[in-house]
């Protein structure tokens, strides 16, 4: 089946959305994300590549040859698993917005649609050109989305959100456009091709060209990630975001960030990434920790979890630049692993601001009295965003840590340039989150029951109807199989990050001796 | 000389019909009057179509530009000229029209401006293909200024009052001061090299430029002259006024002065950098315009951010893309000249759209001007809601808009030519310009409804311009590659000749 229709049955259905009844307006969308689940669900048991390093799904689509652009998609283990991350999370969102989206639903759905399809473009995309049309195109309709359907504050947020991923990603352009002119150099015409130029960039431009090429695609994806200290978009893009525009914001949107690090950066410029691992990572180390303690004295809920995002996509970027398989083994099942604890998080918080029209803790405790099962929920998903052993958030923070513990420059067989004192500050950022989950838990569960009048009008029972018990099951069923049984995913990663840190063996060592020599000239 | 008429079928068209249009606008009949626009249209498109196939002409024929090069510039010119025309039908002698309808009054000839208004849109539109043709420095000259002249007179016509009259004046001596400057620098020309043949000119300074180096005075004149010229394009310093006149004159006016003169200006860029030396340029006129472009579109997005009318705010972006334009003119014969005639083409249709939605919408009769006017557009005029989308994504510069295409191909071009941190600056200058063209998205979309509800304008050609400029800008992207080939091979033939 070709990976086409994973792009055009979300970007028709939106049209159709859009044009459709009202009424209809829910159903079809609800019907185009589970068809698109479901072909999702076939191409990737077709897929083939799972256990080698080969890119798989290959389809050529030719656009604008004369400037080098095409529709090429293509697809390895990494890939596909965040492109099936996507495609679960989008029937969730969709259902998860029955009750809470009363107005303009047409447009709200065709906006989610859209979404989609981009973001799928951005995991697909064989072609720079189109993976930049896709990247930049999920801004739209997030853009609407927080626009039409946010929050008292929505106005800045959406225009906080759109400029400061617009901004870094036209760097980003820059910088890639500088790889394509100097491959075209080379090979003598336009061309896109990411792997053609990953293969030409790591190995032809010099080591100034390199550095500079990373820092501008660094000022794209950091932002998304996004990276201390350009993360003050997402807290408030995050709040004031409708929930399904949260979910999907948590779930998929901040890992293009990471995403675009682990398919560009690491490959593309890996003299540049030696010489920057360790600020990247001391940045990562202080966004976890900062992250954490901003996450401790928040009253609104959802702002906690935001900030939370924060934190946890630190330690998303420290086991990425580790440069050893398990720090990106562990980085990539993270950013699975968030997307579906901290997506969980947002839609329980959803549920309950339905109800009673507040996200303030000190007006909001003691739930468990009316909605056990509501709570039961809570606090299983604040133990696998904390990374309690035996769910999923424990095996990828502590590869990500292992990573950069053992990132040191004298390790035989994968030699790094973090070490011990990255992976023991980061790992403060544990116990941080431990600190600020379980006092949220504690004060949103247990404790007395205060709540302000619920709303009469929601249309919902106190506790969880069906279909929100529905929505979160199945979230919950990966967190614990991915807890459980990490090993089926992981040895399917394993390849694809080997390929990705070819280059580094041996540029590590030559860094260290570059940096010891630099030390010695200038001590004496 | 006489073969040089072969090349100009388009424009003597274009001339007669002139004459024409000025004669049946005084017609008894409202509805030969009526008829005036899309006859002018029409003669447009058909002089767009001619001048496409002057492609091939022989040399004597042609200008000093290259034939294929000339052909596309013109073509493209009088093809978004018919869609301007369309546009500002309806602008004129439109209270006039209203009272001889309801027969308060006959027809007075002398009262009604229509045919002059469409002829002097005729003779701007020719005058600035004229200067595709150009091979001597009095011709381009003279072409310039037959861009130029009209445009005053339809400052004031196209709208009744004071605010027409003073925007055409400050628009006149500006532009006064700009040709003296222009004229200037054609004069040291002469005097430099000692003749007024731009192939002459062009082989005197490249031997000089090969032996002794160029010689101050025409250094200086080169210089003048560009930034004489830069007044067409409203590239700084001479962008003061644009916001002023932009606002002052009516929307498909103001349409018209952001695609007509900005275009002669580019040609004339391109005639003058080709005879100063093509791809390679003296130091001095690089640096000027390096400078120019990065004030252009620094200063422009600047006057835009914190505009609350919509044509003060679109003013402002026009000035921002004349710098973009001056990037790519300044990339080069070739891949460069390639990008900036697509890009110029485009840059036409997407500000056309805007306007022409700002045309097509009125309040009592009077045009709608405030950024705030156009909230919740899509309700009522769905057509044109979307269309001001299209088009504000457009110039933004957002996948996959055909605006996208033409700046990824504008920024390549200007890489390859080796101007990187220009195109670091134009990236911050588009994410900075991505303030108020987001705001001109949202607008439409989720704004508030202004408190008194706009209407549509009588005539129904601007929204119908704008609905299809929106369309086309929407779905040329995924088919532009056949027409951006084209303009590749076309701007190639510049280089050939250079290398002659």
């Amino acid at each position: 089946m070709s990976p086409l229709l994973l792009i055009l049955i979300p970007l028709l259905s939106a049209v159709a959305v859009a044009f459709a009844p009202r009424a209809a307006a829910f159903r079809v969308a609800t019907i185009s994300t589970l068809i698109t689940l479901a072909v999702s669900l076939i191409i990737a048991s077709d897929f083939g590549h799972w256990y080698d390093d080969g890119f798989g799904l290959v389809t050529e689509l030719a656009w604008l040859p004369s400037i080098g652009a095409s529709f090429d998609m293509h697809a390895d283990a990494p890939a596909m698993w965040l492109v099936l991350l996507s495609t679960v999370l989008m029937p969730i969102c969709v259902i998860g917005s029955k009750t809470a989206i009363k107005e303009r639903v047409r447009e709200y759905y065709a906006w989610l649609l859209v979404l989609e399809a981009a973001m799928l473009g951005v995991f697909l995309a064989k072609n720079l050109l189109f993976f930049y049309v896709a990247f930049e195109f999920t801004l739209v309709p997030m853009y609407f989305l927080i626009a039409g359907w946010g929050g008292s504050n929505r106005a800045s947020a959406s225009i906080k959100f759109f400029l400061y991923t617009f901004t870094g990603s036209m760097l980003t352009l820059a910088g890639l456009a500088y790889v394509a002119w100097r491959f075209a150099g080379a090979s003598g015409g336009w061309s896109f091709d990411i792997p053609a130029l990953t293969a030409f960039a790591s190995v032809d431009l010099s080591a100034t060209e390199q550095f500079w090429v990373m820092m501008a695609m660094l000022a794209g994806f950091a932002v998304k990630v996004p990276l201390f200290p350009v993360h003050t978009w997402l807290p408030l893009a995050h709040t004031e975001a409708p929930t399904a525009g949260s979910v999907v914001l948590a779930g998929v949107l901040l890992k293009l960030g990471t995403y675009g690090l682990f398919r560009f950066v690491l490959p593309m410029t890996p003299v540049g990434v030696v010489e920057a691992v360790p600020a990247i990572g001391a940045l990562a180390t202080i966004g976890v920790i900062y992250g954490a303690l901003i996450c401790w004295v928040q009253e609104d809920v959802k702002k906690l979890v935001a900030y939370s995002s924060v934190s946890h996509l630190g330690f998303c970027v420290l086991g990425l630049f580790a440069l050893n398989p398990s720090g990106l083994q562990g980085s990539i099942l993270y950013m699975i692993n968030h997307g579906l604890s901290t997506g969980a998080l947002f839609l329980l918080i959803g549920m309950i601001y339905e109800r009673y029209h507040t996200r303030d803790m000190n007006r909001l405790g003691g739930l468990v009295a009316t909605m056990p099962i509501w709570s039961a929920f809570m606090v299983f998903f604040v133990l696998s965003s904390l990374a309690v052993p035996g769910l999923n958030g424990f095996v990828s923070e502590f590869l990500c840590l292992i990573g950069a513990f053992s990132a040191t420059p004298d390790n035989a067989q994968w030699p790094g340039l973090l070490g011990p004192w990255y992976a023991v500050f980061a790992g403060t950022g544990m116990i941080l989150a431990a600190m600020y989950l379980l006092y949220l838990t504690g004060r949103l569960v247990w404790g007395p029951f205060r709540a302000p009048p619920a709303d009469e009008n929601s249309g919902l029972p106190t506790d969880l109807s069906p279909r929100e018990i529905g929505l979160l099951l199945p979230l919950a069923a990966m967190c614990v199989w991915l807890g459980v049984q990490p090993s089926g995913l992981m040895r399917t990663l394993e390849p694809s990050v080997e390929r990705t840190l070819a280059a580094y063996p041996e540029l590590v060592p030559t860094q260290v001796e570059s940096v010891a020599v630099l030390e010695e000239v200038n001590g004496g | 000389m006489v073969e040089r008429l072969d090349g100009l079928v388009p424009e003597m068209m274009l001339l007669a019909l002139a004459v024409v249009v000025a004669v049946l606008g005084l017609s008894k009949a409202s509805s030969v009057r009526r008829a005036v626009p899309l006859l002018t249209a029409a003669g447009l498109f058909v002089a767009a179509w001619l001048a496409w196939g002057g492609k091939e002409l022989p040399p004597e024929s042609a200008g000093f530009l290259a034939p294929s090069l000339a052909a596309s510039l013109r073509s493209m010119i009088a093809g978004v000229g018919g869609v301007l025309a369309l546009v500002a039908s309806g602008t004129v002698d439109r209270r006039l029209e209203h009272d001889v309808e309801s027969g308060r009054m006959p027809f007075e000839p002398l009262r009604a401006s229509r045919g002059e208004f469409y002829a002097f849109m005729l003779l701007s539109i020719t005058g600035a293909m004229l200067v595709a043709s150009a091979s001597d420095l009095i011709w381009l000259f003279l072409a310039l200024e037959l861009t130029s002249l009209p445009t005053y007179v339809m400052v004031v016509m196209g709208r009744a009052g004071r605010r027409g009259a003073e925007a055409s004046v400050k628009y006149f001596f500006l532009g006064a001061m700009a040709t003296a400057m222009f004229l200037y620098g054609f004069a040291l020309v002469y005097g430099g090299t000692g003749s007024m043949q731009l192939a002459d000119i062009a082989e005197i300074v490249a031997s000089r430029r090969n032996l002794e180096g160029l010689d101050m005075v025409t250094t200086a004149g080169f210089l003048l002259a560009l930034l004489g010229v830069g007044y067409k394009l409203a590239a700084a310093p001479l962008h003061l006024y644009a916001m002023d006149v932009y606002e002052g004159a009516s929307a498909s006016v103001t349409a018209f002065l952001g695609f007509v003169p900005k275009a002669a200006g580019t040609i004339a860029f391109m005639v003058l950098l080709q005879t100063a030396g093509g791809e390679n340029l003296p130091a001095m006129v690089v640096t000027l315009i390096w400078m120019l472009a990065v004030l252009t579109m620094s200063l422009g997005n600047m006057a835009a951010l914190q505009q609350t009318s919509a044509k003060r705010l679109f003013g402002g972006s026009s000035i921002a893309h004349s710098g973009y334009l001056l990037i790519g003119l300044l990339a080069g014969p070739g891949e460069g000249w390639a990008a900036t005639t697509f890009y110029l083409l485009v840059y036409g249709l997407m500000n056309t759209g805007v306007f022409a939605v700002l045309a097509a919408l009125e309040r009592r009769g009077s045009e709608v001007e405030q950024v705030s006017d156009l909230g919740a557009l899509r309700h009522r005029h769905p057509a044109l809601g979307w269309s001001l989308v299209a088009c504000s994504g457009s110039l933004m510069g957002f996948p996959p808009l055909l605006g996208f295409v033409a700046k990824v191909w504008l920024f390549l071009a200007a890489v390859q030519s080796g101007h990187i941190a220009l195109v670091v600056i134009a990236a911050i200058n588009s994410a900075a310009g991505a303030w108020y063209y987001l705001r001109m998205m949202g607008m439409p979309l989720l704004g508030a409804e202004p408190s008194e509800p706009v209407e549509a304008a009588p005539s129904p050609w601007p929204a119908r311009a704008a609905l299809v400029i929106g369309v086309l800008l929407l779905v040329v992207p995924f088919f532009a590659d056949d027409l951006m080939v084209q303009t590749r091979e076309a701007a190639a033939a510049a280089v050939m000749v250079l290398g002659n």
